[in-house]
């Protein structure tokens, strides 16, 4: 009896995410949830620029490459196209909350039908570690190499406390995937993500607190506890909005 | 088909419908609003989508995710909204995706005005954005064209995988004009590339325009610079009026076109041998026709609504051999068929000097 096997939405593709990065398990949970819903020939995903600016080589379904914050804008596109189409974005935080703020903020304000999987792991990672719009107050990145000083730089995004002020957003809520609890949570709020777009119910984006041990200069272990000790404490988790009422506890 | 008679953007936009574009992206910039408002009004009863997107760069990219996904689709804008899409329209390249992108252009720089102007004429036929790649640009010089050029850019951006450029201005944009709408067959391409869910009977398609492999990148650019070469041998298109016996050749596109043509008709009245060649694409640029002039023409006249940007094009057209003056009104302003014919005067004077 099989008990366990790589989803069919995934590729065989090397994943070229660093040691301990968990990108590597939000494309499992994104992948498990398009396969359980049965929807993987007919997704269409929208990569973001960043580290996982090559998505489209790891899900096993169409994919487009969007510029840099963009890829809300390319999914409206897709889907008005196309609206019997499912179609997601997997975005990092400089491209969701900086360069793609408006956006991200106009496709949930016409309640655009559409997933959105944002990884903040409070960091730029694809160029090598610097100030995100997440990065926590104090943060030292290379180029907050002093510590993120909030009074010269300001004060992180909270997308999900942000959105849940957007009339037209449908779902939003934050997960984390740094342990075993969290992974499951995380995976049943993308599950309701895309089962949203299913039944017309209009945006839904998922905030997953994620780790880099890399950028972050700690080993995976330092990273996942780092991100119980600082990340969750600034980011709660949560359901931040629930136009139908339904979210399950 | 009889004629009806409609504003030179109203045109185009029912052009584009016929064409069988059903999605139209924009934001609001005069002096292209017409397009847009066109489009609101029609999307809706014919169950296509008009989307006023939050700015340009998002409509842009949403006209990517349309085009993507296999469907016509457009957008429109004016000078300082077409720098904010160029973004897009190098990926729109760097994808092999094709849209119509339509300029109703405005004096600028910056802010500029929102009187016609001509001042995009680098950006478009040079520089569209960033990278090594190429646009077919088509410059109407009547309603008529504005509607005609719009059908045949929809079929052009298909067969070629490329952006074409509608360049226009406010002048073409809100004159009126009869106009035919009968416009024959509509061609529907194959699209085997689109990303429209692969039902586990294909491979996943995907657009993208990264390429982390030097050899890989050079590449498709060779690959993407072969259809353009194909494109310039087959899809120049140009007027010649009045050029038998021309010694003075005008070259004039768009609304200049129609103020150089009085001032052709002036001339030849006066017993002065001119003509002139009206661009349709100004990229490809009519070259070999300029060539074949500056056999017999001894000066050539840039006519234009921007500081001799064209000139330089004509120049190398006919590589240098003949002199090239220029006749411009920028900021707005319109070349009056006077200014012309004065031009046409000085030219007259070199005659002598070319040979």
């Amino acid at each position: 009896m099989i008990v366990f096997e790589k989803p069919k939405a995934l590729t065989d593709a090397p994943m070229h995410y660093c040691p301990g990065c968990t990108h590597g398990i939000i494309h499992r949970l994104v992948a498990e949830a398009l396969e359980e819903l049965k929807v993987t020939g007919d997704t269409i995903g929208v990569a973001p620029v960043g580290c996982a600016v090559f998505a489209y080589n790891y899900f096993n379904c169409d994919m487009v490459e969007a510029a840099h914050g963009r890829a809300p804008a390319v999914a409206t596109g897709i889907k008005r196209a196309d609206p019997g189409k499912i179609v997601f974005t997997y975005q990092g935080d400089g491209d969701l909350a900086a360069i793609g703020t408006a956006e991200t903020v106009h496709s949930a304000a016409r309640g655009e039908n559409i997933t959105v999987i944002f990884v903040n792991n409070a960091i730029y990672g694809m160029t090598g570690g610097q100030m995100a719009p997440t990065s926590l107050p104090g943060q030292v990145t290379q180029t907050s190499p002093y510590g993120r000083d909030t009074a010269t730089v300001g004060f992180p995004v909270k997308v999900c406390e942000m959105l849940s002020k957007v009339d037209g957003a449908t779902y939003l809520e934050r997960v984390a995937v740094n342990n075993v609890k969290n992974v499951r949570a995380a995976k049943k709020a993308i599950v309701k993500a895309f089962r949203n777009q299913i039944e017309g119910k209009g945006f839904s984006l998922i905030e997953v607190i994620s780790s880099c041990p890399t950028n972050w200069g700690m080993t995976p272990q330092q990273a996942l506890e780092w991100i119980d000790t600082n990340m969750i404490p600034y980011y709660p988790l949560g359901v931040y909005k629930d136009k139908y009422g339904e979210a399950e506890k | 088909m009889e004629k009806v008679l409609m504003k030179g953007n109203e045109a185009l936009a029912e052009a584009a419908i016929m064409a069988g574009c059903r999605h139209y992206y924009g934001y609001p910039i005069t002096p292209q609003t017409e397009v847009a408002a066109y489009m609101a009004k029609r999307m809706p009863k014919i169950g296509g989508v008009f989307l006023q997107a939050e700015s340009e760069i998002a409509a842009i990219n949403m006209v990517i995710g349309t085009s993507a996904a296999g469907k016509r689709t457009m957008t429109s804008s004016s000078s300082p909204g077409i720098s904010l899409k160029s973004e897009g329209i190098s990926y729109l390249a760097g994808c092999d995706l094709p849209a119509l992108v339509v300029n109703v252009q405005r004096g600028g720089p910056g802010l500029g005005g929102i009187q016609p102007s001509q001042s995009d004429y680098f950006q478009a036929t040079k520089a569209l954005g960033h990278g090594d790649f190429r646009r077919i640009v088509l410059a109407p010089a009547s309603v008529q064209e504005m509607a005609s050029l719009t059908f045949l850019g929809f079929d052009l951006a298909d067969e070629y995988r490329m952006t074409v450029m509608i360049l226009t201005d406010g002048t073409i944009g809100q004159m009126m004009e009869p106009v035919s709408l009968d416009f024959g067959e509509l061609c529907e391409a194959v699209k085997d590339w689109a990303t429209v869910g692969h039902k586990w009977e294909r491979k996943p398609n995907i657009i993208t325009s990264l390429s982390l492999q030097a050899e890989e990148l050079e590449r498709q650019n060779l690959e993407r610079y072969e259809r353009y070469k194909v494109v310039e041998e087959n899809e120049v298109r140009y007027e010649e009026y009045r050029m038998e016996d021309a010694e003075i050749c005008v070259v004039a596109f768009g609304v200049c076109a129609r103020v150089a043509k009085n001032a052709v008709n002036a001339a030849r009245e006066k017993g002065m041998k001119v003509g002139m060649i009206r661009p349709i694409t100004l990229w490809p640029f009519p070259k070999d026709v300029l060539k074949k002039a500056a056999d017999k023409c001894h000066t050539f006249v840039s006519v234009e609504m921007s500081m001799g940007q064209m000139v330089e094009d004509i120049e190398l057209a006919i590589r240098c051999k003949r002199p090239v003056l220029c006749c411009a009104r920028v900021g707005g302003m319109i070349p009056s068929p006077d200014e012309v014919l004065a031009k046409l005067d000085e030219a007259a004077k070199m005659g002598g000097t070319a040979e």
